[in-house]
């Protein structure tokens, strides 16, 4: 689970979907990154992403881990957005995980991710659903 | 200076209940409900939705009805609810974060039952006009819950509607031609600290609260603004059920083709602060240049904000720009049974 400061000092890339571009070699990297993974440049510019893009792949959980239990079965998937840039996250608003295709539009919403219990605070990111 | 509203949104959760799942749960009579809330459906709030969600949504898609308004810009943020997910922490700071409005911004959580919406529309208009800052953002957002088996159980719903104010002449929507509040001590509904779900006064919340508040403010904005109702194309009125927004636009001398485009209720549900501004952006969707709009919201408590707004030839350029608010009524619902809403509503006891 996430701590009330981690989540803080992402809410950049997690609430608004800052990426960095680097201005060596115009790689984008979501989450940002000190080093640039493609040239190993060190100077960043930052960009927002749409919040447009397609599944490359997913998987189905059927026993969520804790903090998710409710979630069950929980759809996690990699989205490609429309700048290249690739993110890990769940899928919601799928009642059937059989609907789910590799290649499917789908776009990201501002949604709840977890809560450390009632009376903890509460994580908020993006998730893709259906476009 | 003319100040109205230059972006508009709404976000509608996908999730449905038909009235019937939950009138067989409760051994009630479907159709009676139905006749007499004229009730169909109520959206549900996934397990993942919330004020602060539907809020950040509604407000991007008024975003991009805006003009390109960058979001660094707008001076003060206000999120109408009475379902804010925290009792202490804003729901604002959130939202505005999400948004990139903060952090030279005012920002603000209002409740004020069913009218925390309009409220927030009333300040933020009322800043623009008063010059203190160039743009700001009201926000009517809720999921709100009624005791399970009680009559309120039928219609509380989730939904939320955005509304960006300034004063650009090139980018007014609707320009806000009167504002007119009526307020009074009436307890006819409420929920005390701590308290899951709300308590209500039964028939008492009719007559001496939303009719008498709704009648009341909608009347002094057209004394005040010389009006009659045959001048407006639209009326929105706060709808806690289908019957009662009909029924006070009749009395007040609208018509049913002036009612029917922002009632949304029958199968929506009551979605309280979003209710009438969610209404409104129905209205907005297909209005035309010139027309002018009436819109009352009704909050328990009691008082009703009511607005009246003159449409510009720029509202059919950016109608499009963004979700429509009966596309997302009509289209891609999810429906549920009342064990699946039981458990996303947080209506079972689960183990320690």
């Amino acid at each position: 689970m996430l701590s009330p400061a981690r989540a803080w000092r992402e809410y950049p890339q997690r609430y608004r979907l800052e990426a960095s571009r680097c201005t060596e070699c115009g790689k984008i990297s979501y989450p940002p990154r000190v080093v640039c993974p493609g040239c190993r440049g060190r100077q960043f510019e930052t960009v927002t992403l749409s919040r447009e893009g397609t599944v490359v792949t997913f998987t189905v959980v059927h026993v969520p881990p804790a903090g998710f239990e409710g979630q069950a079965p929980l759809i996690l998937a990699l989205v490609e957005l429309k700048e290249g840039a690739r993110t890990m996250v769940q899928l919601a608003d799928v009642p059937d995980p059989s609907q789910v295709r590799i290649g499917m539009p789908v776009r990201l919403e501002f949604r709840k991710i977890a809560e450390e219990g009632e009376a903890g605070t509460i994580f908020y990111g993006h998730k893709a659903v259906p476009a | 200076m003319k100040v109205g509203i230059i972006g508009y949104g709404a976000f509608i959760p996908r999730r449905r209940i038909k009235l019937e799942e939950i009138a067989a749960v409760w051994g009630a009579d479907a159709t009676s409900y139905k006749r007499g809330l004229q009730l169909h459906e109520k959206s549900v709030p996934g397990k993942d939705e919330d004020t602060i969600t539907m809020s950040v949504e509604a407000a991007r898609r008024a975003f991009l009805r805006s003009g390109g308004v960058e979001p660094e810009r707008v001076g003060a943020l206000y999120i109408g609810s009475e379902s804010h997910p925290y009792a202490v922490k804003p729901s604002g700071t959130v939202v505005g974060e999400a948004l990139g409005i903060t952090p030279v911004a005012h920002v603000a959580d209002l409740e004020f039952a069913c009218k925390a919406g309009t409220e927030g529309m009333y300040l933020a208009h009322s800043l623009v006009k008063a010059g203190e800052v160039s743009y700001a953002m009201g926000i009517g957002a809720d999921t709100s819950q009624g005791a399970p088996g009680d009559a309120l159980e039928y219609s509380t719903a989730a939904g939320a509607a955005a509304f960006l104010f300034g004063a650009d002449e090139d980018r007014i929507l609707a320009e806000v031609v009167a504002t007119y509040s009526w307020t009074t001590d009436t307890p006819d509904f409420w929920r005390r600290v701590h308290m899951h779900y709300p308590r209500h006064g039964s028939r008492f919340t009719g007559e001496p609260a939303y009719f008498r508040h709704i009648t009341s403010s909608a009347k002094g904005i057209m004394e005040r603004t010389g009006f009659e109702p045959k001048d407006f194309a639209h009326a929105v009125f706060h709808q806690p059920n289908g019957k009662f927004p009909i029924r006070v636009g009749k009395r007040l001398g609208f018509t049913m083709e002036q009612l029917e485009t922002g009632w949304l209720s029958p199968w929506l549900g009551n979605t309280y602060s979003g209710a009438s501004p969610m209404g409104l952006t129905a209205v907005l969707d297909i209005a035309r240049p010139g027309q002018l709009i009436l819109l009352t919201s009704f909050g328990s408590g009691a008082g009703s904000d009511s607005f009246v707004f003159r449409i510009t030839d720029r509202l059919p350029e950016v109608q499009e720009l963004a979700p429509i608010t009966r596309v997302q009524l009509d289209n891609d619902k999810i429906y549920v049974s009342y064990g699946q809403y039981a458990s996303l509503r947080g209506k079972i006891r689960m183990g320690e």
